[in-house]
């Protein structure tokens, strides 16, 4: 098995607030890597810190057998991870179709000039973005909403239009933050069928979710944060009965 | 097939159009109408470059006019008495847009960090900045000559005749403006549509969700700024050669704010309005200049506002109108469009 990210002693506080106190942890490539904790328990900011959107106040990251250089977001999408946010943030203007091929800027190398002199490069280039973006929509299920506006669209459809767009960097970590959040029963079943389709297709995800139903059939493994600490990591089936994890989600005080 | 013949009849009725416009214009009202044509075409192309920075990318500059000063100085420098030089149009032009692209990524490295208000103030005090450089940088070397400006600057086309006729320099100078004009309209049309376009709308809907989808945002900012100023700076230099004069007077905020309305009214982000924008504030206050006078004649027999001070009364009522009775521009994209039907949905369920 190999280890694709490896987080060491991520430390991050705000002011007083210490959102991350020496968080380590191990995503093998591969997986389904379930991150829960009660609401405030640092989840969404280890996920910033991760995708270079706060810098860290201590710790290290390899990723991919590399130190993951995240002085800015777009070095660590090049470097291969994908996120999508809490609060969705799609281009709201944009059409849905539009947003993937935002996705594909990474990806590709048009230049200003050739974009003037619209050279067949860039024509080739920019009818590839085009279909990649098309086979993403269908591949999230959402072919028929190409040229909605995104911000028309459901809270459902933006929920896969952001995991289309994110697809579109061709990750090898797909980062997603409460992706079922506000999510009907049937919506939460579709979303569950699609991040197993791309965790298949080769791509490993780390998902932060609130519903802990789905994280435990979903997940291989699973941390929980609870104050800014990891209080544990295993599998789901372990985790579950964790005297701890039970406490911390029921406000009960533990006691050894 | 039917789609592609349609576009090139389109394409064919726009040209005649364009060409035979000078002389409807020229032979029908003179040519101080003809002037304003030109002046028109310059602010399209002018309207245009601000409308990549602020419609687009969504910054707001307030500076600008200070890339049309770079423009219109280097070719008053390189083509005049003042230093002896005469070089040719086809040199200083580009040149031109390369100096100003250049002074568009200087000063909007400093800025990369600030959005909104505090980006227009900055940039506002840049575009001052450059003024004042070009009102003192007279001492100890003259280099732009201070507040009195430079003149007898070469023009840009000479009267000519053809086939007999006397054919008045405007008229040159009109399809050297619409040439320069069409290609600086097919740039932008082809930049809207590319990787780089995509990525400037993206960073102006979300810059976070836009780093975190690969865009390097500073590079594309400054690449923003770079194409906005060098528009800038190519109708700087036709402006130069157009007016055979230029000073540091010309470059004041007001032609700052006066471009950018013309990007806000016409319909920010979509290249028709821009250009219609540029068009009516152009030659709008020019006609209330001229009716002003009669008008009041004619219903009070005595003219009780002077004619200036009447022009921009008239030009900020007209400007009031149009933002309440169309807030989104006169011509707005279909983006934009949806963007204010969407927050006036949004403003009657909540
Ligand atoms: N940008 C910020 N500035 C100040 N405090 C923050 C910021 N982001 C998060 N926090 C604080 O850090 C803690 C963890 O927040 P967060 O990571 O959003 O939790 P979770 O995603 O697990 O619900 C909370 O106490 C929150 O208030
Ligand atoms: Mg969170």
């Amino acid at each position: 098995m190999t280890v694709l990210l490896q987080a060491d002693n991520i430390a991050k506080h705000f002011g007083g607030i210490r959102a991350l106190k020496d968080v380590s942890l191990t995503i093998n490539a591969g997986e389904i890597y379930g991150l829960i904790g009660p609401n405030g328990a640092g989840k969404t900011t280890f996920f910033n810190v991760i995708t270079g959107l706060y810098q860290r106040d201590g710790g290290d990251i390899v990723f991919a057998g590399q130190p993951l250089h995240v002085e800015s977001p777009h070095e660590v999408t090049q470097a291969g991870i994908a996120r999508t946010f809490q609060n969705i943030r799609l281009f709201a203007e944009m059409s849905a179709l539009e947003n993937v091929m935002v996705g594909r800027h990474l990806r590709s190398k048009g230049s200003v000039i050739g974009a003037m002199l619209r050279t067949p490069a860039v024509r080739a280039e920019e009818a590839a973005i085009k279909t990649k973006a098309l086979e993403l929509l269908a591949y999230v299920g959402i072919a028929g909403k190409a040229e909605v506006r995104a911000a028309s669209l459901s809270y459902g459809d933006q929920r896969r239009l952001e995991i289309a767009r994110a697809l579109a960097t061709e990750p090898k970590l797909l980062a997603l933050d409460e992706p079922a959040a506000g999510m009907n029963a049937t919506e939460t079943a579709g979303l569950r069928a699609l991040i197993e389709k791309v965790r298949a297709d080769g791509t490993t995800v780390l998902l932060i979710e609130h519903d802990v139903k789905l994280i435990m059939g979903l997940c291989d493994r699973v941390a929980v944060l609870d104050y800014g600490e990891k209080i544990a990591e295993d599998v789901p089936a372990v985790v579950q009965k964790d005297p701890r994890v039970v406490s911390a989600y029921l406000g009960v005080p533990y006691e050894q | 097939m039917y789609a592609q013949k349609k576009k090139i009849a389109g394409v064919a009725l726009i040209g005649v159009a364009l060409a035979i416009l000078p002389f409807v214009i020229g032979m029908g009202f003179g040519n101080a109408w003809m002037r304003m044509l030109d002046f028109a075409l310059l602010y399209i192309m002018l309207a245009l470059g601000l409308n990549i920075v602020v419609g687009f990318a969504g910054l707001l500059d307030l500076g600008y006019i200070a890339f049309y000063a770079v423009g219109a100085y280097i070719y008053a420098l390189l083509a005049s008495p003042h230093f002896g030089l005469h070089w040719p149009l086809w040199a200083i032009l580009p040149l031109g847009a390369l100096v100003a692209g250049m002074f568009g990524m200087l000063l909007g490295a400093p800025t990369l960090r600030l959005r909104g208000d505090y980006l227009a103030i900055v940039t506002l005090g840049f575009g001052e900045i450059i003024r004042i450089f070009l009102n003192n940088l007279n001492a100890p070397i003259n280099i732009t000559n201070g507040p009195k400006g430079i003149a007898g600057i070469d023009p840009l086309a000479k009267n000519i005749e053809i086939f007999g006729y006397a054919l008045h320099s405007l008229y040159l100078i009109y399809y050297l403006f619409v040439a320069l004009a069409l290609l600086i309209v097919v740039v932008t049309m082809r930049l809207e549509k590319s990787r780089l376009g995509r990525a400037w709308v993206a960073i102006r809907e979300d810059e976070i969700a836009a780093k975190a989808c690969g865009i390097n945002t500073r590079n594309v900012k400054l690449l923003a700024f770079a194409m906005g100023a060098s528009f800038g700076g190519v109708a700087g230099g036709l402006f130069a050669g157009f007016q055979q004069f230029v000073s540091p007077e010309s470059f004041g905020l007001f032609e700052s704010i006066m471009v950018l309305c013309m990007v806000v009214l016409g319909g920010m982000g979509n290249i028709p309005g821009v250009i219609l924008g540029a068009v009516v504030l152009t030659v709008l206050p020019e006609l209330f200049r001229q009716w002003a006078g009669p008008m009041q004649m004619a219903l009070f027999g005595q003219t009780y506002i002077d004619p200036e001070s009447m022009r921009l009364l008239l030009f900020g009522i007209a400007l009031i109108l149009v933002m309440r009775f169309r807030p989104m521009g006169l011509l707005p994209s279909s983006r934009r469009k949806a963007e204010f039907e969407h927050a006036a949905e949004e403003g009657v369920t909540s």
